[in-house]
C-alpha cells in the first residue's frame, strides 16, 4: 500500500499533537488530581433518608479534613434539599449528593461542578467557592414533566 | 475492483423499489421530525405554549427518536443496500427478501414506539434511561427497529459474500466494501442496546421483574450510543470519499487509504462509551481515562480522510489548469448540488470535530457534559455534516431509482436549501454552544428558574435558537419539495449513480482489508479489554436494582 509523502508528513504531524494532547489531559487527571467525578461509593436507594450524612442535608462544618465543609445534597423529581444554601467565601467544599428516585444532573452553573446523580450512587467533588455571588444549580438531565423546575441556589458571600 | 462495476451502470429496478420504501419513511420521519424540532425551539424560546395539552418532553422524546434512529436507521440502509446492488451486482432473489423482511419489521417497530410515544406512555427521550419506566410497547418497538435492522443489512452482506465468492482474491467493490463495514459496526454496536432491552428494561417494564441495575444498563447504551454515531459518519463518507471524486471528475485519492480508515473507525468507535459517562459515579476514573485514549484513536482515520478528499480536490483543480496555493479551489463545481451540498457538510465537520474533542476529554467535558453545547454539537456533526451529505445523496440517487432526473431548477433549489440549512444552524447551534458554555441545561423546557440572575441571561440564546430553528424548519420543506419532486414528478431520464475511481488503477488494495476474521478479532479484543474489568466491578459493587418511576 503506497502512502504519500505529504500524507506521511501530516499523519505523523497530527499524530504527535494527539500524544501531546492526550498526555496533558492524563498529567492534568492523574497528577494533579482533576479527575472527573467518578465516587464509588454506593447506597440503597430507597433509604436515603436514614443513612448518613444524607439524614442531614445541608451545609456541615468539618474539622481534620482536607475540606472545611460538607455540602449534602438529596435530589428528587423535582427539587433538591436545601434548596438554598449559604457558603463563606473561600471555603473549600466537598459537595455529596445522591437521589431518591431516577437519574438527576447536578450542575452548578458558572463552576465546574457537574456531576451525574444516579439511584444507588453517591456523587461527589470538591472545590473552593473563590467567587462572591449567587450560583444556579440546575438540573441537567431529564427526570421528567418538572424537570426544568428542579433547582437549587448557592450564595457565597463575605463573612 | 471499481472497474468491474462499470459494466452494471443501474442499480436493478426490484432493488430500487426497496431502496425507494427506506425512503418513503426516511423522508417522513424528517416531516414529521422536524416539525417536533421547531416547536421546542419555539416553545424554549419563552414565547410560545404548546397546545392540547402536549407535554415539551413528548416532542422532544418524537423528534429525538425520528431524528436520530428512524431518519438515519432507513436512510443509511436503503443508501447502503442500493450502493452494494450498483457495485457488487443486483441483490438475489433471497438477498431481497431478507431486505424486505428487515424493512418491515424496522416499519413495525417504528410504528409500536411511535404510537406509545403520542399516547404519553414513553416521554423518556430517545435515550430511555432506566429507571424511568416506559410502556413495555416502546421497548419492544425498538427492538424490532434494532433486530429488523439487523436483518435488512444482512441482505448487503449476503451480496458481499457471493460477490467475494465469485471473484476470489480480487478486492471488492470500494462502496460495498464501505457498506458492508458499516453494517457489522451497527450490528457489533446495537448487541449492547439490545442486550439492555432485551434482558433488562423489557422483562422489568412487563413486570416480570421489580428492579433494574441503573449502571448496566447506562454502560450498555453507551457501549451502543457511540458507535451509533458512526454508523450516522461512515455512509457520509462513503460519499465523501467514492462518490464526491466521481461528480468532480477526479480520481479516488488512494482506494487502499479508504479501506484502511474504515477500519480503524470500525476498530475505534466502539470500546469508548465512557467518554459519554465521565461524570458518573460508580465507574473508575482510570477506566474513564483508558476509553478516552482510545476514543481519540479515530483523529487518525479522520486527519486520513481529511488529507484524501482536499487532495482529489486540488489534483483535480490542477488538472483543470489551476495555479497558485489555492486556485484549485476556485474551479470545483459550486454549481452543482451534489457536490456543494455533501461539500457544506464536510465544512461543518471541522468545527464540530473540534467540540468533540472538547466533548471528550476529561476535565473539559465538566464544563459542558449535559448543556446545551452538547446539543448544538450534534446538530453540527449529525444534523449538519451527515444530514447535508443525505440530503446530497438524496439529489442523485432517488431520481436515479426512480428513472428521473435532477432539473435544473431541482439542482438550484438543493443549493439553496443548503445554505438555509448553513444559516439555519449557524443561529441554531451557535446560540447552542455559547449558552452551554454559560451553563445552560439541554434537554430542558423554558424556565427561568425562579428568576436567577444566571438563568435570565440564558434566554437571549434561547430566542436565537428559535430564529434557527425557523430558518432550519424552512430547509426541511425545501428538502421535501425537493424529495416529492425528485420521487413523483421530475422528467424520466437517466440519472448517473456516481462511482469513484482510483487514481492509480493498477495499485490493487491488499487483501488483508478484507480478512474479517482478524479485523473482527481485533475488535473483540479491543471490546474486551476496554469493558470486561469495569464491568465486573459494575456488577460486583451494585447497589440494590431500582424500582421502575413514572414522572411524566
Amino acid at each position: 500500500m503506497h502512502m504519500h509523502k505529504l500524507e506521511k508528513i501530516w499523519l505523523i504531524l497530527g499524530i504527535s499533537c494527539l500524544i501531546i494532547f492526550l498526555t496533558t489531559v492524563g498529567v492534568s487527571a492523574f497528577y494533579m488530581g482533576n479527575k472527573p467525578p467518578s465516587c464509588l461509593l454506593t447506597i440503597d436507594p430507597e433509604k436515603v433518608d436514614q443513612q448518613k450524612p444524607f439524614d442531614k442535608p445541608g451545609l456541615h462544618k468539618v474539622e481534620g479534613k482536607e475540606w472545611d465543609y460538607e455540602l449534602v445534597y438529596v435530589a428528587q423529581a423535582f427539587s433538591y434539599n436545601p434548596a438554598k444554601v449559604e457558603i463563606p467565601l473561600g471555603a473549600k467544599v466537598k459537595v455529596i449528593a445522591t437521589t431518591k428516585d431516577v437519574i438527576h444532573g447536578f450542575e452548578v452553573a458558572g463552576t465546574n461542578i457537574n456531576m451525574m446523580l444516579e439511584p444507588g450512587y453517591i456523587s461527589e467533588y470538591t472545590t473552593t467557592f473563590d467567587k462572591e455571588g449567587e450560583y444556579l444549580i440546575v438540573c441537567n438531565e431529564y427526570c421528567g414533566s418538572g424537570h426544568h423546575l428542579m433547582f437549587s441556589k448557592i450564595e457565597v458571600v463575605k463573612k | 475492483m471499481i472497474n468491474n462495476a462499470k459494466a452494471i451502470v443501474k442499480v436493478d429496478s426490484k432493488d430500487a423499489k426497496l431502496s425507494m420504501a427506506h425512503f418513503f419513511v426516511a423522508f417522513g420521519a424528517l416531516a414529521i421530525g422536524g416539525l417536533m424540532g421547531l416547536l421546542q425551539t419555539l416553545v424554549r424560546s419563552g414565547k410560545f405554549e404548546l397546545p392540547f395539552g402536549i407535554g415539551y418532553y413528548q416532542i422532544l422524546t418524537a423528534h429525538g427518536v425520528l431524528m436520530g434512529l428512524v431518519l438515519t436507521t432507513f436512510f443509511i440502509m436503503g443508501f447502503q443496500y442500493a450502493a452494494v446492488s450498483r457495485t457488487a451486482g443486483p441483490h438475489s432473489s433471497a438477498a431481497r427478501r431478507t431486505g424486505w423482511t428487515g424493512f418491515w419489521m424496522m416499519t413495525a417497530g417504528t410504528l409500536m414506539s411511535g404510537t406509545m410515544i403520542l399516547l404519553n406512555e414513553a416521554s423518556v427521550l430517545y435515550t430511555f434511561y432506566a429507571p424511568l419506566k416506559a410502556h413495555w410497547i416502546f421497548y419492544l418497538g425498538l427492538t424490532f427497529v434494532v433486530v429488523g435492522s439487523w436483518v435488512d443489512g444482512i441482505a448487503q452482506i449476503m451480496t458481499y459474500a457471493k460477490w467475494r465468492k465469485n471473484h476470489p482474491g480480487v478486492p471488492s467493490p470500494l462502496l460495498s466494501f464501505m457498506a458492508v463495514i458499516n453494517t457489522v459496526l451497527w450490528i457489533v454496536a446495537t448487541l449492547g442496546v439490545a442486550a439492555t432491552v432485551l434482558f433488562q428494561l423489557l422483562p422489568w417494564s412487563l413486570g416480570l421483574v421489580d428492579t433494574v441495575d441503573v449502571l448496566v444498563s447506562r454502560t450498555l447504551f453507551w457501549y451502543f450510543g457511540h458507535p451509533l454515531v458512526y454508523f450516522w459518519l461512515l455512509p457520509a463518507y462513503m460519499c465523501w470519499y467514492a462518490v464526491v471524486p466521481k461528480i468532480i471528475g477526479g480520481k479516488i485519492f488512494s482506494d487502499s487509504l479508504a479501506r484502511l480508515s474504515f477500519i480503524l473507525f470500525l476498530l475505534f468507535s466502539i470500546p469508548v462509551g465512557f467518554h459519554h459517562q465521565l461524570t458518573e459515579p460508580g465507574i473508575d476514573p482510570a477506566w474513564k481515562f483508558f476509553q478516552v485514549i482510545l476514543t481519540f484513536m479515530v483523529v487518525i482515520p479522520s486527519l486520513m480522510t481529511a488529507f484524501s478528499l482536499f487532495a482529489t480536490f486540488e489534483r483535480y483543480g490542477r488538472s483543470k489548469g489551476a495555479t497558485g496555493i489555492l486556485g484549485w479551489f476556485k474551479v470545483l463545481p459550486w454549481n452543482d448540488a451534489r457536490f456543494i451540498v455533501p461539500f457544506i457538510g464536510m465544512a461543518a465537520f471541522i468545527p464540530a470535530g473540534a467540540g468533540g474533542i472538547i466533548n471528550a476529554s476529561n476535565q473539559m467535558d465538566q464544563v459542558v457534559h449535559n448543556t446545551i453545547w452538547v446539543t448544538g454539537h450534534f446538530h453540527l456533526t449529525a444534523a449538519t455534516s451527515v444530514i447535508l451529505t443525505f440530503f446530497g445523496i438524496s439529489y442523485w440517487l432517488i431520481p436515479h431509482l426512480t428513472g428521473r432526473k435532477l432539473t435544473k431548477k431541482m439542482n438550484k433549489l438543493g443549493i439553496i436549501q443548503a445554505w438555509v440549512w448553513f444559516i439555519g444552524m449557524a443561529f441554531m447551534s451557535g446560540s447552542m454552544h455559547i449558552q452551554g458554555l454559560l451553563g445552560g441545561p439541554r434537554r430542558s423546557s423554558f424556565s427561568t428558574y425562579g428568576d436567577s440572575k444566571q438563568a435570565l441571561e440564558w434566554i437571549p440564546y434561547q430566542i436565537a435558537q428559535a430564529v434557527g430553528g425557523t430558518i432550519l424548519f424552512i430547509g426541511i420543506i425545501l428538502v421535501l419539495v425537493i424529495f416529492i419532486n425528485l420521487a413523483f414528478f421530475a422528467p424520466k431520464g437517466d440519472e448517473e449513480f456516481p462511482v469513484g475511481e482510483a487514481e492509480n488503477s493498477e495499485e490493487r488494495a491488499p487483501m488483508v482489508f478484507e480478512n474479517w476474521k482478524l479485523w473482527l478479532g481485533i475488535l473483540t479484543a479491543l471490546i474486551l479489554f476496554a469493558y470486561t474489568i469495569p464491568f465486573i466491578d459494575i456488577i460486583q459493587n451494585a447497589p440494590p436494582g431500582s424500582k421502575g418511576f413514572r414522572t411524566w
